[in-house]
């Protein structure tokens, strides 16, 4: 482009100029905003990591009750923190391949039963002393044990036995699965020393930062270690802050008054003219997290599969992306798999909205007109009662008699999801599409939420689960879907988006669908530009 | 012994009765409400494994009454315990919340209290004239408009257009004494607006009640001037109902500002118990709430003691 116009972009990287001047210097020689803001960002990565500065982050999702340790941990806040103290086998980069991480590869049997890690030597933990293939293995176990009260213990059970064997982590597991390395990238299993069997807490790991200060629920401060294995990448500013801000408005008022440089959860409401104030810009990624209205197919009137998709119909997608997510999302198909996942099959056709259709089905099903209560809260996910409220139209206008109740969002999830026959939910979503079918839609699974348990089900996902043929995966994933979409009890209006903001002098962002602010890694991959 | 100090005595001790039922009333409430502390921790992620396996560690498969008697025994003996949901010691950090609830509620004190009585002698010597009028009407404005809606305008107006004060009021330690009063100025502001009303008016009533005395008149009949007939004759019989009202307002400071906390994202004790309630964290929240009963019954005897003090009649009891 223009020669003027990239002098200027590097004006700006360096901070000799703003953002808005740029823009409109831009605008005056016909180029869209757009585009000048594109050209930014190209020349803040041509200039390069920049190290040094505070770094800070303005965060939802932290309460006084947090702690260090990865196997509890759950939230936005304490999940940051896991990022900058700790690190896993593996990653999942932004492009959903794996990145090697304190493994230094990765190797699977043919019947992918058994998996081989060789471990990354010389990384020291911030204690000193070097991570070995022992660390990896007491990890794997605390998390796995009898006594495991982590997170991760669902991902973990199928794991036959493990073993150190020289520099290599071997896992050998009762049945092959193929995505077993995406497994492990799960943040609950950070490799700690000794892993973490004495002190889970206290903090120490082999990523590019120790823990400064420590206040639950209000600060967390972390300092650059001059002996990270990766600081290339990684752990550009040599300090880093994260202040929990649980309020939308403290966290947009934070940022624009420039206490702070990055914060999560833009409300969609206020995203669009948060983006039009001077130097920050909004970033929405389109990730793997929905919202879902769920039936329990075992429990009447939602055993009838006519009802079901009478539902299915009635509930009309495109309004709810646009007056729920305000665009910053995308519409779904009644299963919980998007294009952001690998073996997607984009030729599904799509679930319209038609009244006339769900209307057919309402009567095919032969209800008896009594109410169907829907049960949703605030806290189902953000807009729940709003979304009921939509759906609840819609469906009256195909004659479907929807009942709304809502419940407090206390208790919530120990009262109502997963116990009560029909209610609003949400699913982060999981790297692959075999954890995410394995999590919630198998016979066995603990949160099947829809109590779907169809043995050709589960067939189909253990096949494709030790199927190494890509093609043939990608088919039975593909009859999978179709099933659940036209069977099961979920009815998934839409994907919502990551929706977080940055000021203009952050650099180094890239868009990653798998979690909020760049998989919570935007603090430790970032930099200032002007720092 | 002077009546005075039996009367502190009997009501430290009747005191220390009402805190032990709170304790039992906070205990039984939270294990009355849906969901415990694993469940909690876990969320929507807890297998039935793990929820057992961290019920066990955190000893909740006691009985109610064992666990109860367990935290009992550790208060009495001055041990609040640790937190069940991250197993830090509650004295610890309680005490530096606690710490940071009293200096937002002292410095708002500091404002909000001379502000309050000063309008409300203005108010009463200027009584339904337009400066009473107009401090009636500001004051009441701002009691009526909810507080974090008072806080979201002072954010868009102080902190974002005019960049004089921050919006987020996280202070800890290491800053000195002007940054900490620089961060809690915009909450400070927000909290003096929401008291002020309250204690404006009683302070108001309270005065115009005794002016309306006989010795009142006799006074304007000297010749005194009105404010100095309101500060010298009619404040010191009104000081009672006063005091009364500026102590449920110091009260409301101390234990009722969550709304403003979450706001500022101010490390104080609300935000500390909502946070702990939520998880069914039960031993801090049993601590927190000794404290903020511990606060209410305090100010009260306060109160009672200052009214007792100013009156001679009360002060020498026949």
């Amino acid at each position: 482009m223009n020669n003027e116009l990239e002098h200027l972009s590097t004006r700006v990287v360096k901070g000799l100029m703003t953002r808005r001047d740029f823009i409109g210097r831009a605008a005056a020689l016909g180029v869209t905003a757009a585009v000048a803001n594109s050209m930014l960002a190209n020349a803040a990565r041509a200039e390069g990591p920049v190290r040094g500065g505070t770094l800070k982050l303005g965060a939802q999702g932290g309460e006084s009750t947090n702690t260090q340790d990865p196997a509890l941990t759950a939230s936005e806040v304490p999940l940051n923190n896991l990022r900058h103290w700790g690190e896993t086998l593996v990653d999942v980069g932004a492009d959903g391949s794996l990145e090697m991480r304190m493994a230094e590869s990765v190797e699977g049997s043919a019947d992918a039963k058994q998996w081989v890690f060789k471990i990354r030597k010389g990384i020291p933990f911030s204690n000193g002393k070097d991570m070995t293939p022992e660390d990896v293995m007491l990890t794997m176990q605390r998390h796995s044990n009898e006594d495991s009260q982590s997170g991760a213990l669902g991902i973990m059970r199928g794991i036959e036995d493990m073993k150190v064997d020289g520099d290599n982590f071997i896992v050998t597991l009762t049945a092959g699965n193929a995505d077993l390395p995406y497994l492990m990238a799960d943040y609950h299993l950070m490799i700690q020393p000794g892993g973490g069997m004495d002190d889970p807490a206290a903090g120490i790991g082999t990523g590019p930062y120790t823990i400064e200060f420590d206040e639950p629920g209000v600060r967390h401060g972390f300092k650059r270690r001059d002996d990270y294995w990766d600081a290339e990448n990684r752990g550009f500013a040599e300090f880093t802050e994260q202040l929990v801000l649980n309020d939308a408005t403290a966290r947009t008022a934070a940022l624009q008054s420039g206490q702070v440089h990055m914060i999560n959860r833009v409300e969609p409401k206020v995203a669009g003219l948060l983006d039009r104030a001077p130097n920050l810009s909004v970033k929405s990624v389109a990730g793997r997290g929905h919202y879902v209205f769920i039936m329990h197919v075992d429990t009447a009137p939602f055993d009838n599969n006519e009802l079901r998709l009478a539902l299915k119909y009635a509930i009309n997608r495109q309004e709810m992306v646009d007056k729920i997510l305000r665009g910053y999302g995308s519409i779904g198909n009644d299963f919980p798999i998007n294009e952001s996942y690998p073996l997607f099959d984009a030729t599904i056709p799509q679930r319209e909205h038609d009244l006339a259709k769900a209307a057919e089905h309402y009567e095919k099903s032969g209800h008896d007109g009594s109410p169907i209560i829907l049960r949703t809260a605030d806290g189902a996910f953000p807009g729940a009662v709003d979304a009921a409220a939509l759906f609840q139209q819609s469906a009256q206008a195909a004659g479907i008699p929807l009942e709304i109740k809502r419940e407090p969002d206390d208790g919530y999830w120990s009262e109502v999801w997963n116990v009560q026959p029909f209610c609003a939910s949400y699913w982060g979503g999981r790297p692959v599409q075999d954890q995410m079918y394995s999590t919630a839609y198998l016979s066995s699974a603990d949160w099947n939420d829809t109590r779907f348990k169809r043995p050709e089900f589960d067939e189909m996902l253990l096949a494709a689960r030790a199927e190494i043929d890509e093609t043939k995966r990608k088919a039975i994933y593909s009859d999978m879907a179709v099933m659940l979409r036209d069977e099961g009890g979920l009815i998934l209006p839409m994907f919502n988006d990551f929706v977080g903001a940055i000021a203009s002098n952050v650099g180094g962002w890239i868009d990653d669908p798998n979690g909020s602010l760049m998989n919570n890694k935007a603090p430790i991959k970032c930099w200032l530009t002007d720092a | 012994m002077h009546p005075i100090v039996t009367l502190v005595a009997q009501r430290v001790a009747l005191g220390v009765l009402l805190l032990f039922a709170a304790s039992i009333l906070i205990f039984v409430g939270t294990s009355i409400l849906p969901g415990d502390v694993a469940q909690s921790i876990l969320g929507q992620s807890a297998t039935p494994e793990a929820l057992a396996n961290l019920r066990a560690e955190l000893g909740m498969d006691q009985p109610p009454l064992t666990r109860y008697f367990t935290w009992l025994g550790g208060v009495l003996q001055g041990d609040l315990g640790t937190a069940l949901t991250n197993g830090r010691d509650i004295a610890e950090s309680l005490g530096s919340r606690l710490g940071n609830t009293l200096f937002l509620a002292f410095w708002a004190a500091v404002v909000a209290v001379p502000l309050a009585i000063f309008l409300g002698l203005l108010a009463v010597r200027y009584k339904d004239r337009w400066p009473d009028r107009l401090i009636s009407a500001v004051t009441l404005t701002t009691i009526s408009i909810p507080e974090f809606m008072i806080g979201y305008v002072l954010i868009y107006w102080v902190s974002i257009q005019m960049g004089w004060f921050s919006s987020v009021a996280i202070i800890n330690d290491s800053m000195s004494l002007g940054q900490k009063l620089n961060a809690i100025a915009i909450p400070v502001m927000v909290l003096t607006l929401v008291v002020l009303a309250h204690m404006m008016r009683m302070t108001r009533a309270a005065i115009l009640n005794v002016m309306q005395s006989a010795y009142i008149e006799t006074a304007e009949l000297k010749g005194l001037g009105m404010l100095r007939i309101i500060r010298k004759h009619a404040f010191p019989n009104a000081i009672a109902p006063i005091v009364n009202v500026v102590m449920l307002n110091l009260a409301y400071l101390v234990v009722g500002v969550v709304v403003v906390e979450v706001v500022f994202a101010y490390p104080g004790m609300g935000q500390y118990l909502v946070d702990h309630v939520s998880k069914r964290d039960v031993p801090v929240v049993q601590a927190c709430g000794l404290i903020f009963a511990a606060v209410y019954i305090g100010l009260n005897l306060v109160a009672d003691l200052v009214s007792i003090l100013t009156n001679p009649r009360l002060r020498h009891p026949k």
